[in-house]
């Protein structure tokens, strides 16, 4: 039974990253971009209400100060009733993010339990199980959230996580259901169960961590749809209105006519948080992504075989020994390959 | 044959359980809506309070399985019951009146966006590396905007600065709605800065997806394959590639449908669009709940049918779902 680890050390299924050194330089820039500006918005959440230079509530009584454009004072402008809208964002970002990582940790690991336990159980229950994760996918989440949300008595907070984590993980559900299938099936784990593992063990020590990157893209896509969601949610009133959110900031400035009175620095600061923020993870997920799937990598890793750069989607080239032809725009090379009949008509294969 | 029968039991099975949902949600959530809309409402007389209740179905009359077929029953027969906030008129008849333009609008907008961004990951996976991808960044931020800023952010620029567009509603408000030219024009012309904003925001996901799975079904062997045997870039893309990819995306699409079309219908708000949007939007602040109940089901119909048709096509198109049936 001791046995067990090591068989598991001896074969691991996904290769083990090098030594931390360099691991950073290896990521794909948009991994590293991604998670620059994610950390700078994460330091705004932290930082923010300690250094934010007036409270986001506090009405200022002057008439001067009421929608306000950006000046030294307040460096985003105030709204209507004088609130300065730097230290609401500061706060907002904070609820909002905060808000997104409760949900995210939540819906992941539903789906990790929901997902784990369908391949395992396999049968009566795999059926069900996928049966209810495959409805609620169909089934469009933001209407039935407006619902529910509309009929709770307190929509505060942990109402909207407790909502959104119990819409959030079918997706997940689906997708680590499938994974566990097939590592289920490898020699490893059929050689710890030969030598008596226990089922939760193996789930817990054997399944899991190797699923851990599929987990973390899930978890990373389970915070951009609370985010999402939860700013529309409270975009539309249904949110604790006296709290500040990036959503309920938006609120206020759609309901207070923002837009008519043309203060764009109250409704364009809190709306460009939230698209940097997706930006960020969606940046992140899709550097991490490459990292994984080599096709997907950047095409500047491709070759350069005497002059010309082979991407690794193309075929074997064949350069024939003609002279210059005549240079082509940006649009007459994309448009070449559909219109040329031949992969071996132009000097370069085919391919500017 | 047999894969359209089990999608169909499929949808008839997600249908049940929505339907199911809304009947239990008002009976199982905490809180007594009838209070809550009588605080809303100060002008109802206390009697209000009684056939609110009947209404709602909060007083429980009669066992709750007596209640289900009541409801099942009304779904059916289109009644969801009076609206609270225009009061005699019906949900029905309210939502008879929004419905079209926002199908018009979403529906349209979604079309072209999906169409647009395939035909672009199409030329994106194929040019794997060129000028396409060097703009992902900028497309990746535009997927990541909220539709109903970039709805504000649109207004602001293009409607109050330049007044190329008008800033809202579904039509000139000097007209009368009707089938002739000048109000269809006034609608169309009114529908393009919504329309532009679902454009925007939505195409880009189809892109990038297409693109994905563009990029992965180029480096299959029978594209290889397809490219020695000297066929033509295009018969190699559109009908090797493209071809094979398109049903991923299709499926896709039916998966993402819910978001796009919840995002587009907030979107409407704030336009003041005279489709769901605004309806959900009082009905909300209103807590009008048999509007909110009527319009979760009618979104989700909506999806589901789309989703239905979705798999129809893909039974048409794509061989290898009817082989594995045949198999």
């Amino acid at each position: 039974m001791t046995a067990a680890p090591m068989i598991v050390l001896s074969q691991p299924v996904v290769a083990v990253t090098p030594k931390s050194a360099g691991r950073w330089r290896r990521l794909p820039l948009k991994a590293k971009v991604g998670a620059v500006v994610l950390g700078f918005f994460v330091l705004a959440a932290v930082i923010g209400p300690l250094v934010m230079p007036y409270d986001p509530s506090f009405s200022n009584p002057a008439p001067s100060l009421a929608l306000h454009a950006p000046d030294a004072a307040h460096l985003l402008g105030t709204t209507q009733s004088g609130q300065d809208v730097l230290s609401q964002l500061l706060v907002g970002i904070r609820l909002t993010l905060e808000l997104a990582l409760f949900v995210g940790v939540a819906a992941t690991a539903l789906s990790v339990v929901v997902g784990v336990t369908a391949a395992f159980l396999g049968g009566l229950w795999d059926d069900l199980l996928s049966l209810t994760s495959n409805v609620f996918l169909v089934i469009p989440s933001l209407p039935l959230l407006i619902l529910l949300l509309g009929y709770l008595p307190q929509k505060g907070q942990l109402a909207t996580i407790v909502v959104l984590s119990g819409l959030g993980w079918p997706w997940g559900a689906r997708v680590i259901r499938a994974q566990t299938l097939t590592i289920r099936n490898r020699d490893f784990i059929a050689a710890s169960r030969e030598t008596g593992e226990r089922t939760w063990r193996i789930i817990a020590f054997e399944i899991v961590p190797n699923e851990i990157s599929l987990i973390a893209a899930n978890f990373v896509n389970t915070v951009l749809y609370a985010i999402g969601t939860s700013v529309a949610l409270a975009f539309i009133g249904l949110a604790d209105l006296n709290s500040w959110s990036l959503g309920t900031i938006l609120y206020w400035a759609q309901s207070q006519q923002a837009l008519q009175l043309g203060a764009w620095w109250w409704f364009v600061p809190p709306g460009l948080a939230v698209a940097l923020i997706g930006t960020a993870l969606v940046l992140l997920n899709s550097g991490i992504d490459e990292l994984g799937n080599p096709r997907l990598r950047d095409a500047a890793r491709g070759v350069m075989i005497d002059g010309h750069r082979q991407r690794p989607a193309d075929p074997t080239p064949v350069w024939p020994q003609a002279g210059p032809i005549a240079p082509a725009g940006p649009i007459t090379r994309a448009l070449r390959p559909f219109t040329r009949s031949s992969l071996l008509d132009s000097r370069n294969g085919g391919r500017p | 044959m047999a894969f359209v029968l089990r999608r169909l039991v499929f949808y008839l099975v997600a249908a049940w359980v929505a339907l199911t949902v809304n009947f239990f949600i008002p009976r199982a959530v905490p809180g007594n809506a009838v209070e809550a809309i009588m605080g809303k409402f100060p002008t109802l007389q206390p009697a209000a309070a009684k056939a609110l209740s009947a209404m709602l179905g909060v007083g429980h009359p009669g066992s709750l399985w007596h209640q289900y077929v009541n409801y099942l029953r009304d779904v059916f027969t289109f009644n969801f019951g009076t609206d609270l906030l225009q009061f005699p008129a019906s949900v029905t008849s309210l939502l008879g009146e929004t419905i079209p333009w926002t199908l018009a609008l979403v529906g349209t907008a979604t079309v072209i966006a999906f169409l647009a961004g395939t035909a672009l990951g199409i030329i994106g996976g194929w040019r794997h590396g060129g000028w396409l991808d060097r703009g992902l960044p900028a497309l990746m931020f535009l997927q990541a905007i909220p539709y109903f800023f970039l709805a504000l952010v649109l207004i602001e620029l293009v409607a109050e600065r330049f007044h190329l567009f008008p800033t809202g509603q579904g039509y000139d408000g000097g007209l009368i709605p009707g089938w002739n030219a000048s109000f269809i024009g006034s609608a169309i012309y009114h529908s393009l800065l919504p329309a532009l904003t679902i454009v925007i925001t939505s195409l880009a996901g189809w892109m990038l997806q297409m693109r994905n799975v563009m990029i992965t079904t180029i480096g299959e062997d029978y594209v290889v394959a397809a490219q020695a045997k000297g066929l033509s870039s295009r018969r190699v893309v559109f009908t090797y590639a493209a071809r094979n990819a398109l049903l991923p995306q299709l499926q896709g699409f039916g998966l993402a449908l819910g978001f796009v079309v919840s995002g587009a219908i907030i979107m409407e708000i704030v336009f003041s669009y005279p489709g769901i949007g605004l309806l959900l939007l009082n009905a909300v602040s209103a807590s009008d709940f048999p509007m909110m109940q009527a319009i979760f089901l009618v979104i989700t119909f909506a999806v589901l049918l789309a989703n239905l048709v979705v798999d129809l096509v893909l039974v048409f198109a794509d061989p290898r779902v009817r082989a594995k049936e045949a198999s």
